[in-house]
Parts: structure tokens; C-alpha cells; sequence
């Protein structure tokens, strides 16, 4: 019990800190329609290439805005000397994992669905009919990211040149979240059920189970010191 | 000791080289190519060696803070990241003239080059961290998330296609090679694991007199 509420309780000191500084999210949207007219220039304006590419780019906007948001929740209590105060908080450090957790899950949950609003604007594709294979799809990702994200931004939050060792460590893990999303992502926005893609699915589900695994019980070792 | 590893690992390479090119049959197919799997097949076998290595040192150091596992987990974190980089280059020699082309994006190739950047990440992490307790808790973690990670990532690369064939020496079945190919591949195996070990216990060694160095 007070383990969830202590992870409760980070999550909503981070929730009504973005929610007065607004910093996090309204940089991450606007990086969100940057990503979408680099993507348009960068293909051309041909509508089949756009939609062939689709999947893929809509993933990797997304991992692109994970790199630039999930550092933060950690970087946001070092600049603001907090670490000292988290360091300090009595019993299981998993908890403050978890709840930092949420708070990179609903912050990349809160891009993906804005960045696939924008797709489905600018590239013209009908998302309504596929929206509710696509919510589970995008569930996984956003966990298996934030995850494995949370626990390295934590650690390179501590680290010289933690903008480059971030991207270096979280992309090589992050291969199979990416192969997993783009190829349900790819199968739904052609009209396949979503048993088409089930082993995808459950691998990124077995993913997601390891990195929180690891992500509880190695957390201690991280917020140390 | 180390010197003794070192005498037995080069004979065992000369050995291996003798076997490779003077008993083992030249291919019928491939040709002399064939032969560069002396070194590919032993390089990744080391290399899986010494990342399952890291994961247990990785572990070690978690539960007991003792300074010798961070040094195991260091060492054979970077000889692993130097045999897979063995493996990928050996491979494109063999593919070239095999397949035709360097690289191409079947799933064991691939998976093998996220190995590698899943490790070289690990060393880079262990460069930029300037505390040392700190860097070496950090590395743990990291050795022990890319280690479980390394079967999602195989059937996630699996499943995304495949062109190898498939595994002769790890599969289940018996392995389809005559037996003076295994044999050849056998003294190789152990010539590279000698050098394994006498790589690690001369990283090991310097390791000891980094520290020595920065205290």
C-alpha cells in the first residue's frame, strides 16, 4: 500500500509541476510538428511514399521525442536540487521508479496520440477506423519506451555529456519496441485484425515485462548517492 | 600464469590455423571462403562467452560491492565487444564473395550489430562517468539489462526476416558437418578460448593498475 502511494505521490508532484511550468509538453508538441514537416521534406510530397513510410516515421518521431522528454524528469530534480530529497525518501526505491514511470507514460502517450493526430491530418489517413488496435499498439510502445527510458534517463542524469550517452544507450534496447510497433502498426493501418500480428504484440508485452522488471529491481542501485 | 595462458593460446592458434588450412577440406562449394569460418564461428562463441560473463559479474558487483567484479564485468565487456566486432568483420569478408554483398539486413546479421552497439554503449557509459563507484553500479545495471535483453532482440529480428543459415554448432539437432570440419572448428573453439582467457587476465591486470594510478 505504501509503496503505490508513495509512487502516487511522485507522479503527482510531477503532474502539477508540468501542469504550472507546462515546459516538458509544450516543447515536445511543437518538436512533434517539426518532426512532420522534416519528414514531408525529406520524402516529397508523394502521397503513396508517405503512406508506405508512415509507420515507421510515426515510431520514429516518437522515439526522437522520447530522447528529447525522458531525460527530463530526472534532469528536472538535479537542476532543481531535489536529487538529495528523492535520495532520502524512506523504503523501496522501486516506488519512485514507478512513479517516475507513469510520468514518462503519460507525457509520451500524450505525443504519440498528438503526433498521430498530426499524421492523420497532414498525410490524410483515416485513423478512426483503426483507432482502437492502434491505442493498444501505442499502450505497448509507450511502456516499453518509458521503461527502459526512466531508468537510463535517471542514470544519465548524473553523467558528463548525458545528451549523447542518453540516445547511445536507450536506441540499441529500444530495437525491438521499434520492430515490434511499426510492423502492428503497419498490419492495423492496412485493415488486418489484430490477431494478424499477435506475436508481435506479445513481444512487446514480454518486453515491457522485462525492462519493468529490471527497471524495479535495479532502480535502487541507480538513485544511490 | 598470464604468461603460460598467453604461450598455450598462441599454440593453440597455430594449431588452429594448421587445421583450418591444412587438415579441414576445402569446401566444395565455397572454396577456400569456406575457411573463414574458423574465425567467425569461434569469435562469436567468445564473444557470447564474455557478455555472459559481464551479466554474472554485473550481478556479483550489485549483491556484494566488491571492486573484482566490476573489473571482470569491464574486462570481458570490452574483449566481447572486440570479438563481436571480430565476428561482423570476418562475416563481411565471408559474405562478399559468398552472398555478394558486405552486409545485408537478415536477422542474425543484424541482431549480432545490436549486440555490438548494446555493448559499445556499455563501455562509453563506463568512459563518461567520472566517479568510479558510481560508473561501475551504472555499468551493472546496463550489463544486465542488455544481457536479457539480447533474446528480445533476436526474436524481434527473427521474426523481422532471416537469410543465415541456420546455427551449426547451438542448435539441437546434430550439427550437419562432416568430422574433420568439427575438429577443425573444435581446436579453434578452445585456441580462442585460451586467448579469451589470456586477454582477460592481462585487461585484468591493467584494470588493477588503472585503479592504482587514480588513487
Amino acid at each position: 500500500m505504501m509503496f503505490a502511494r508513495r509512487a502516487w505521490i511522485v507522479l503527482w508532484k510531477d503532474l502539477l509541476t508540468e501542469r504550472r511550468s507546462k515546459e516538458s509538453l509544450n516543447a515536445l508538441f511543437f518538436f512533434a510538428v517539426l518532426l512532420l514537416f522534416l519528414f514531408e521534406f525529406a520524402l516529397g510530397p508523394d502521397r503513396e511514399r508517405l503512406t508506405a513510410a508512415l509507420p515507421g516515421l510515426l515510431w520514429l518521431g516518437f522515439i526522437l521525442a522520447g530522447l528529447l522528454g525522458l531525460g527530463r524528469t530526472f534532469l528536472v530534480e538535479r537542476e532543481n536540487d531535489c536529487w538529495e530529497g528523492l535520495l532520502l525518501t524512506p523504503g523501496d526505491k522501486g516506488a519512485i521508479y514507478l512513479g517516475k514511470l507513469a510520468v514518462n507514460f503519460l507525457l509520451m502517450a500524450a505525443v504519440a496520440i498528438v503526433l498521430l493526430g498530426l499524421f492523420g491530418i497532414f498525410y490524410n489517413v483515416d485513423l478512426w477506423a483503426s483507432l482502437a488496435p492502434l491505442s493498444i499498439v501505442i499502450f505497448l510502445g509507450t511502456v516499453g519506451l518509458a521503461s527502459v527510458g526512466t531508468l537510463f534517463g535517471a542514470m544519465t542524469s548524473q553523467v558528463r555529456a548525458r545528451e549523447l550517452l542518453f540516445p547511445l544507450l536507450l536506441l540499441p534496447v529500444q530495437v525491438p519496441v521499434l520492430l515490434g510497433t511499426v510492423k502492428a502498426t503497419e498490419a492495423v493501418l492496412q485493415g488486418l485484425a489484430l490477431a494478424e500480428v499477435a506475436h508481435w504484440l506479445k513481444l512487446l508485452a514480454a518486453a515491457d515485462l522485462v525492462y519493468l522488471v529490471v527497471g524495479i529491481l535495479t532502480f535502487e542501485f541507480v538513485l544511490e548517492a | 600464469m598470464t604468461r603460460w595462458l598467453g604461450w598455450l593460446a598462441a599454440l593453440g592458434l597455430l594449431a588452429g590455423l594448421a587445421m583450418g588450412f591444412g587438415y579441414a577440406p576445402k569446401d566444395a562449394v565455397q572454396g577456400n571462403v569456406q575457411r573463414i569460418m574458423y574465425v567467425h564461428v569461434p569469435s562469436i562463441l567468445t564473444a557470447y562467452l564474455a557478455f555472459a560473463l559481464v551479466l554474472i559479474a554485473s550481478l556479483g558487483y550489485l549483491f556484494t560491492r566488491r571492486t573484482g567484479w566490476d573489473r571482470l564485468a569491464h574486462s570481458a565487456g570490452e574483449i566481447g565487444v572486440v570479438f563481436t566486432g571480430l565476428t561482423l568483420v570476418s562475416g563481411s569478408i565471408w559474405g562478399k564473395p559468398t552472398w555478394g554483398t558486405w552486409w545485408t539486413w537478415d536477422a542474425r546479421l543484424t541482431s549480432t550489430a545490436i549486440l555490438f552497439l548494446i555493448y559499445v554503449g556499455y563501455l562509453l557509459l563506463r568512459g563518461m562517468v567520472d566517479d568510479q563507484e558510481r560508473g561501475a553500479r551504472y555499468a551493472a545495471v546496463v550489463g544486465i539489462l542488455g544481457a536479457v535483453n539480447i533474446p528480445i532482440v533476436h526474436f524481434s529480428v527473427l521474426w523481422w526476416r532471416t537469410l543465415h543459415q541456420p546455427p551449426t554448432i547451438l542448435s539441437p539437432e546434430r550439427a550437419p558437418v562432416s568430422a574433420s570440419i568439427g575438429l577443425a572448428l573444435l581446436v579453434n573453439g578452445v585456441a580462442f578460448a585460451l586467448l579469451f582467457l589470456y586477454l582477460l587476465s592481462k585487461r585484468l591486470a591493467l584494470r588493477r593498475l588503472e585503479e592504482e594510478i587514480r588513487a
